[in-house]
């Protein structure tokens, strides 16, 4: 049992490594994409890597569109250490961004940083309901967070829309026959301040902030502990006296309430009123699914996401410049995210090999069959 | 104006419309449903439906031809299924996230395509409608059930045709002690792996057929993320139909009934916010889960990668 305590550094430092392959997977295969399409693929990285980081004009796009992807990216670290999966990041942006948004255009007397507080903390309120009820529904009632929360994603669309066409319309809009849905303009007062002569706004320091703030919580507080101990081994988290329903909602809840502010800095920061095309990416960018991908990249760790969330808003930034380059369409970086997910979740096999080898190599006897198997099957969601 | 809603013009010209959109639901729901069955969510079904509205239309626009349209769908499908079979069953990828991969990779794929091969958007004439002789001369039922097009038909044939395969046959009976206990049926030598290898692949064939008949049957256009969330909704119609194609095909008449009404009411110009009527189904959806989870079981094995214990 003595050799249990003996770190393997050599495939510790390959499994940190293992997103690195993966991303570079993905750009390998986005190098034939290009070159399938009669593009040069170095140059279309350079326009990439130019035009996200530059200049610092560049850098600071990058660093806006940075800010919702890390914010999402905690909330996604919290409910995937939790082994709850939670997909409705968009509708949780949204309803974020609509609670938000109402503080600023009520009360409209109060002084500008109380609003922004108030509304930082109303998106916090509004993504913590939107998360928090498949949160319950999973807990009590036993429905597939995954459903519940693309069922939300959609619920919250169309409410936005309503909202957006209807209570809280633009009232300059209301009169025209377009009706583009948006709401009225924030005062100036209540903008996030900016930080440099760019467009970079608070924003990015409360989310990095908020990235420490999540990781005291998730290990150094009996708060995380117990988010961790559940979505590792509920069944002993429950002989251990935990209330697993209360952290499953728990960890849904904190999940959606990230999201909820990274729509309120949307709008505070970036828009400053609500607006969309009708479509959910319309106002979150689709912040909602890329923050998973900034997440798994950072291995659901929330000082990791912090350089993970800038390079996936890089690739964002710089997609446009690649465009004009090389004339090969922005959607291409959607597709390398989505190559980063398969590939980085495909890789997990090998990490779970080595750990797998590491327990047996501990133990003098081989592992009771099934036993380790299944601990490790169950946290694939995880860590 | 309400009143207009009523005339029998009107309702006839829903439940056509309702029929008709039910299409893609039913496509995707079903294939989807051999997956779960055999124990594998895949999430990226709007992926794969994108890209196989893509490739229908795209080739339908380029050849004329409609059937090698929708060849060109299955295909890429069953392609986009194959990837998904290989990172979920040999790589024992967590099955939800790897599904937001391919959704996100079909996203952007199909519009990358279509930016850079079509550009704009154009149309095609998709299936024409087929008016089944006698039966589509009934007054009313004769336009809603026996006027639709090809592919409507189609996907409603394939409803009894995957409850008497899931249900009546050996592949059938496979399938399911898969999904429910996969290691007793390996212990009895049917192959886990062969098994939902087919069933994803033939999910994402199924799922770029709904692509196909989006894109050169109901709408006759492609446009970037047309689907728009539509294949999501057909993986929780799976739920929402506790597995059986037969529930499955309830849910999708749901959603499309709904989705029928909504845009009458707004060629109608009725003055009722459509967007609430529109959000209706899916809080029906969330609260039939709730009601019916307790009483009906999913495939144990749902969701949980195969090992062999060595």
């Amino acid at each position: 049992m003595k050799k249990l305590f003996r770190t393997d550094w050599a495939s510790r430092i390959l499994d940190g490594l293992l997103p690195v392959f993966a991303a570079l997977a993905a750009l390998l295969v986005g190098a034939v994409m290009l070159w399938l399409l009669k593009a040069d693929p170095i140059q279309a990285y350079q326009a990439l890597w130019a035009g996200a980081f530059g200049s610092s004009n560049a850098i600071a796009e990058t660093l806006v569109k940075a800010t919702p992807l890390l914010l999402v990216a905690l909330g996604i670290c919290i409910a995937f250490r939790g082994d709850v999966i939670n997909i409705g990041g968009e509708g949780q942006m949204i309803i974020g961004g609509l609670f938000a948004t109402w503080v600023g255009l009520t009360l409209t007397d109060w002084p500008g940083w109380v609003v922004i507080t108030l509304a930082m903390l109303a998106g916090f309120v509004g993504g913590a309901i939107w998360g928090g009820i498949p949160g319950l529904l999973k807990a009590y009632f036993n429905v597939n967070e995954i459903l519940s929360t693309v069922m939300m994603n959609s619920i919250a669309v169309y409410f936005m829309n309503f909202m957006l066409r209807g209570p809280m319309i633009d009232p300059s809009q209301a009169e025209l026959a377009s009706k583009i849905p948006q709401t009225a303009r924030l005062l100036d007062a209540f903008r996030l301040p900016r930080l440099a002569p760019t467009r970079l706004h608070l924003g990015i320091l409360i989310a990095v902030a908020l990235a420490f703030v999540v990781y005291i919580v998730l290990w150094r507080t009996t708060l995380g502990f117990r988010i961790r101990a559940v979505g590792q081994n509920p069944h002993a988290s429950r002989y251990g006296g935990i209330k697993v329903k209360r952290y499953v909602v728990l960890a849904l809840l904190l999940s959606g309430a990230f999201a909820g502010l990274a729509g309120a800095t949307q709008v505070f920061g970036v828009n400053y009123r609500m607006i969309s095309d009708g479509s959910a990416s319309g106002f979150t960018g689709a912040a909602g699914f890329n923050g998973i991908v900034a997440a798994l990249f950072g291995q659901l760790h929330p000082l990791l996401s912090i350089p993970a969330s800038i390079l996936f808003g890089g690739l964002l930034v710089g997609a446009n410049s690649m465009q004009r380059v090389v004339q090969v369409p922005a959607a291409l970086i959607t597709v390398l995210n989505g190559l980063v997910v398969v590939f980085v979740v495909s890789s997990e096999i090998w990490r779970r090999r080595r750990q797998r080898r590491r327990l047996a190599a501990a133990t003098d006897t081989e592992a009771p069959p099934g036993a380790s198997n299944k601990r490790l099957d169950a946290t694939e969601a995880g860590a | 104006m309400i009143g207009d809603l009523f005339s029998v013009t009107v309702l006839v010209g829903i439940l056509a419309s309702g029929i008709r959109l039910a299409t893609p639901y039913l496509y995707a729901a079903i294939g989807e449903t051999f997956g779960q069955r055999s124990g594998v969510l895949n999430l990226g079904v709007e992926g794969q439906m994108l890209m196989g509205a893509f490739a229908a239309f795209y080739v339908a626009l380029a050849t004329g031809n409609l059937w090698l349209g929708v060849l060109a769908a299955l295909l890429v499908g069953a392609l986009m299924g194959l990837a998904m079979a290989f990172v979920t069953v040999h790589l024992h990828a967590q099955q939800g996230i790897s599904g937001i991969g391919f959704y996100l990779f079909g996203l952007g794929l199909s519009d990358l395509l279509f930016q850079k091969l079509l550009g704009t958007v154009e149309t095609v004439n998709g299936f024409p409608k087929v008016h089944i002789p006698v039966l589509s001369d009934i007054p009313g039922i004769g336009e809603i059930f026996f006027s639709q097009n090809v592919l409507v038909y189609l996907a409603f044939a394939l409803v009894p045709i995957a409850w008497f395969v899931l249900n009546k046959t050996t592949l059938g009976l496979k399938i399911r002690a898969v999904g429910e206990n996969p290691d007793a049926a390996d212990s009895l030598g049917i192959s886990v792996v062969r098994v939902r290898y087919f069933t994803i692949i033939l999910g994402g064939t199924l799922a770029g057929m709904a692509g196909a008949s989006m894109s050169i049957a109901l709408l006759n256009v492609f446009q970037q993320n047309m689907t728009s969330g539509l294949g999501f909704i057909a993986v929780a119609l799976v739920y929402f139909g506790a597995w059986s194609p037969w529930g499955v095909m309830a849910g999708a008449l749901l959603f499309s009934m709904v989705n029928s009404l909504q845009l009458w009411i707004q060629v109608l110009g009725i003055p009722i916010p459509s967007d609430i009527a529109v959000m209706m189904p899916y809080v029906l959806t969330i609260l039939v889960l709730v009601v019916t989870v307790k009483r009906v079981r999913a495939p144990s094995a749902l969701t949980r990668p195969f090992e062999r214990e060595s």
